[in-house]
């Protein structure tokens, strides 16, 4: 987190903004609040079920490998449960952390997988591994999930980047070989306008800008490969996309400052609660895929203290994320991920930390397709490590196959490489089990 | 009294003008003294060797090359290849003054013994040693790291001794800054140690143009025959690599234990390397200065051929083997069928003592450097692959910011500029470094730009900082305040952008819309716009 701290900025809202929301909801709104965009998306919508509606992924990205045992696994009065207690949740027979007492009353609509392993220790193999169901090679780049589902849904209506990545770490999702223009579109904090959008000077002034700039990129071109701009800068085309976003309507999605604030407090009124705010925002404009990051899982010392306060920030957000897109009509065609890289040490070392655990760990899913009040898998008591022939062991390329069949994206499909090699879009097998009857 | 005021008076006015002058007056361009550069009988033997491989390749798949570029695009490719930058306004005078049949020489020469070219070329080589990563806390000093390796460039040490100091040093990471290669690998979570497997992976991806990261878990199934023994033999050379309170030290004796895929249980591997066994010396020294010793032995071609694809492709933005760090072993490669260059360049990089600067003046030199990218006929991709004409390769974020700020002044932004200047670029650079998107590792992405980067250049602070309103510090203002006519000021606002003139149509579009008044603007805003519109073009961001 300290990486991208000062980036990051004020906290709260525009309160004249905000008194306009709490007049609205004074009128009777109640959680059903509209921004002016959403108004707008709802009225001109043909969408009035949702059945038919391009599927979308919130991905919550625990940066840094958050402990199994402080979040969905706790193991109380075991030596490798540390002092962290469990407590009831929604679904029958399924305790959590006393650290998520807001997600433990959201359970049933999620699937929780206790026995996710990877062969991946290290912080940036294993983030490329979780977020494209591949590990790294050396001779290309995997794309993401995010640039998967925008590659095979079309962008109809949508002006803004389809694909958004909020508080990126340093290892953001790529397009890879589908193309840069499948990368996640970047931004920090969703509070103010998103830097770079406003125009410096007057619109008169701007469009005589462009215009020198066609003189210049028509001298370009001039004499060179005529498939420049298609197939290698990409400039024109990426000038106009940031023409168009910056003055589109749409842009509103990109800000939370409208938001009542009874409901920024619902998701926890924190750098990632107003993230995952934002990301439902975003989805409902048309965002394909949005992945909001919440940093500082790394807990080599000082284990217990530093995973609690972060399962705080999640527990907030994620529950709120659920309630929210529920409210909303919206978790049937949205999967929300929660995940990191890896998981922590069963033994807790000198320093009062764990350390990097790829061999079983959780993660937690929720929304269209998936099966909701399951949990699957449980780890050893004494901690060891799972392996594939422990009961319900989930590979991680299994949870894409999952997500990727839940979005109706055929995973048998290949795709050709620039180099043309087949590569399938992923090569798991979908985990029946939290697989939704259809 | 009055004596007093007048001195005043006299002291203020001589203040003030000696400051106008210095605000008003154009960069001087000082007459060169240096001697004309002259090269010896076997650099230009060598420049014709490497020239007969291109146009063989051209000849045979009957590509029409591209003409040779002029002079101030081929400065501009050194340029932005040595420093990260375009050349400033004083720099295009200044080579422009020289005799046209030694410009291009004088200029690399020139670049060479600058300060920003050991910084640059520092700053790209270490990506490839110690990655991006700020790596492990306390005991991995980056900064240190760089400069060490920058001052090694400024004077010229040859490459071999550079990377067995990479390789095999010892001390601390403070006194014995190369000793950062080793300690960037520190398991952090772990034993604290140096990542044997990791060093193993550098080691053969940096210095020898390998990947046998592949075989690290099992042998190679995809048709290679390398097996996981190679990769864990390499990797023991690191075993006794220690790390302790007084730096990187070695451990004699101390053994790597490693359990086998399949295997069923841990036994200890030997230390080995996976190809060109004789030359790796039977003893002496530790197991790393043996190592060191292996990778930089003349007759180990593979280290050779792994800098001057990366020197190659640092200096064009593509490499001639792609990906830069995988130079084939086996296949056609193993007859030397290798591309058009590469064996020219290397014998002659051996042959001269691992000379880096040699090569670097030697790489400008060649015809195939100096294509242009555009010609009267078509150019395909074919031509670019096989630089018949010059490949447009895009520009790498440090790049890009280098040629705003240089663009931006008049004078040249190097060492020598205040240190006020150099404070508030680095701030800026790293904010705009951020902001635009660093590719990491992946430095010869072939890919385009994307959305932010047409935001962040269109609507950024930094761009419009450095084109606004500002006599002290911008071109921009200073070009629509000091030039006599408005073509002179276009055509400067060109040479300081994009090193260049402008073309009859761009010059007449310019100076019209200078003389125009339906968009409400004064002088400066029209440079300002002009300036934002030369900033905003494929042209600048891409190298050509």
């Amino acid at each position: 987190m300290k990486r991208f701290q000062h980036l990051l900025g004020p906290e709260g809202c525009g309160t004249r903004a905000h008194f306009n929301r709490r007049t609205l909801l004074g009128a009777g709104a109640g959680l059903a609040w509209l921004t002016p965009l959403s108004q707008l998306l709802a009225a001109s919508s043909e969408e009035k079920s949702n059945k038919g509606r391009p599927k979308s992924v919130i991905v919550l990205w625990m940066q840094g490998g958050p402990s199994q045992l402080e979040t969905w696994d706790p193991h109380p009065g075991k030596m490798i449960g540390g002092d962290t207690k469990a407590i009831d949740t929604s679904v029958k027979g399924l305790k959590i952390a006393d650290t998520m007492p807001h997600t433990a009353e959201v359970m049933h609509e999620m699937a929780l997988l206790r026995c996710v392993t990877s062969k991946e220790g290290d912080h940036e193999r294993a983030t490329y591994n979780m977020q494209t169901g591949y590990r790294p090679d050396p001779t290309l780049i995997h794309p993401s999930i995010g640039a998967i589902l925008c590659h095979e849904l079309s962008a109809q209506g949508v002006e803004i980047p389809r694909h958004v990545s909020i508080f990126p770490s340093a290892f953001a999702s790529r397009g890879g070989f589908l193309g840069n223009q499948y990368d996640a579109f970047k931004m920090y904090d969703p509070t103010g306008p998103l830097p770079d959008l406003p125009k410096r000077v007057p619109e008169d002034r701007f469009e005589a800008r462009l215009s020198d700039l066609d003189i210049l990129e028509s001298s370009f071109a001039k004499g060179r490969r005529f498939d420049l701009e298609k197939n290698k800068t990409l400039h024109r085309e990426t000038v106009d996309r940031a023409t168009t976003m910056m003055t589109s309507d749409q842009i509103g999605a990109f800000n939370i400052d409208g938001v009542p604030e009874e409901i920024k407090e619902q998701f926890g009124n924190t750098p990632f609660g107003r993230g995952c705010l934002c990301a439902t925002q975003l989805i409902e404009t048309g965002v394909r895929c949005v992945q909001v990051t919440l940093n500082g899982w790394d807990t080599h010392a000082n284990n217990h203290e530093l995973q609690s306060a972060r399962a705080g920030d999640l527990d907030a957000a994620l529950s709120a994320t659920i309630k929210h897109l529920k409210d909303r009509d919206r978790l049937d065609d949205t999967i929300v991920l929660c995940g990191g890289e890896f998981g922590r040490t069963p033994k807790i070392n000198p320093a009062a930390g764990r350390d990097h655990w790829p061999h079983g760990f959780s993660v937690a899913l929720a929304g269209g397709g998936i099966r909701k009040g399951v949990f699957l898998g449980e780890t050893d008591p004494e901690g060891e490590k799972i392996t594939p022939e422990t009961k319900h062991a989930v590979r991680v390329e299994d949870i894409h196959a999952t997500i990727h069949n839940a979005l109706g994206i055929d995973i048998d499909k290949d795709y050709q490489t620039p180099i043309g090699r087949p590569m399938a879009i992923c090569q798991g097998t979908p985990i029946s089990e939290i697989v939704a009857d259809a | 009294m009055w004596l007093k005021n007048i001195a005043f008076i006299a002291l203020a006015t001589v203040v003030l003008a000696s400051l106008a002058n210095w605000l008003l007056a154009p960069p001087k361009v000082e007459a060169l003294d240096e001697p004309v550069v002259v090269v010896s009988d076997d650099f230009q033997t060598a420049k014709e060797a490497v020239d007969a491989q291109f146009r063989e390749t051209w000849q045979s798949q009957e590509l029409e090359p591209a003409p040779k570029a002029d002079d101030l695009t081929i400065a501009r490719r050194i340029s932005l290849g040595l420093t990260g930058s375009i050349p400033s306004l004083e720099e295009i005078r200044l080579l422009e003054n020289r005799p046209a049949e030694d410009r291009l020489a004088w200029w690399v020469n020139h670049l060479l013994e600058d300060r920003r070219y050991g910084d640059y070329m520092a700053e790209r080589l270490s990506r490839a040693y110690v990655g991006t990563e700020n790596g492990p806390f306390l005991i991995f000093r980056k900064r240190r790291f760089v400069t060490w390796l920058s001052d090694q460039l400024m004077a010229n040490r040859p490459y071999n001794e550079l990377t067995q100091d990479l390789i095999a040093e010892s001390g601390l990471w403070t006194d014995h800054p190369a000793v950062n290669f080793i300690t960037a690998t520190v398991d952090q979570d772990g034993t604290k140690e140096p990542d044997v497997a990791m060093l193993a992976g550098r080691v053969t991806r940096a210095f020898l143009a390998t990947r046998i990261d592949c075989v690290q878990c099992h042998d190679d199934n995809l048709g290679g025959d390398l097996k996981q023994t190679d990769f864990h033999e390499l990797a023991s050379f690191f075993s006794e690599a220690q790390n302790s309170f007084v730096g990187i030290m070695d451990r004699k004796g101390k053994p790597y234990e490693y359990k086998y895929l399949h295997a069923e249980e841990e036994t200890t591997v030997p230390a080995q390397v996976p190809f060109n066994q004789h030359l790796l010396d039977e003893s002496g020294g530790t197991l790393r200065d043996r190592l060191a010793g292996w990778v930089t032995h003349p007759e180990n071609k593979p280290f050779a051929r792994a800098i001057v694809n990366r020197v190659w492709a640092v200096m064009t933005g593509r490499p001639l083997v792609e990906p830069v760090d995988n130079i084939p072993l086996k296949g056609s490669f193993e007859q030397g069928n290798y591309p058009a260059g590469l064996d020219p360049l290397v014998d002659d990089f051996i042959q001269h003592n691992f000379d880096l600067k040699r090569l670097i003046r030697l790489i400008a030199s060649t015809e195939a450097f100096q294509r242009d990218s555009r010609a009267e006929h078509e150019i395909t991709a074919e031509h670019e692959r096989t630089w018949a004409s010059y490949p447009v390769t895009r520009l790498r974020p440090e790049q890009v910011i280098g040629s705003i700020n240089q663009a931006s002044s008049l004078s040249t932004l190097n060492a020598e500029s205040h240190v006020l200047t150099r404070l508030v670029t680095f701030g800026e650079t790293n904010e705009f470094l951020k902001r635009y998107g660093d590719a990491g590792e992946d430095e010869f992405s072939m890919d385009g730009g994307t959305i932010p980067q047409r935001l962040l250049m269109m609507n950024g602070n930094l761009v419009t900082e450095r084109t606004r309103n500002n006599f002290v510090r911008n071109a921009a203002t200073r070009i629509s305040q000091l030039s006599p006519d408005n073509e002179t000021g276009v055509e400067t606002a060109f040479l300081c952008v994009l090193t260049r003139r402008p073309t009859p149509q761009e010059l007449e579009h310019f100076v019209s819309k200078l003389e125009n008044d339906e968009v409400k603007s004064n002088r400066t805003q029209d440079y300002e716009d002009i300036y934002w519109a030369l900033m905003n073009c494929t042209e600048f961001a891409w190298n050509h």
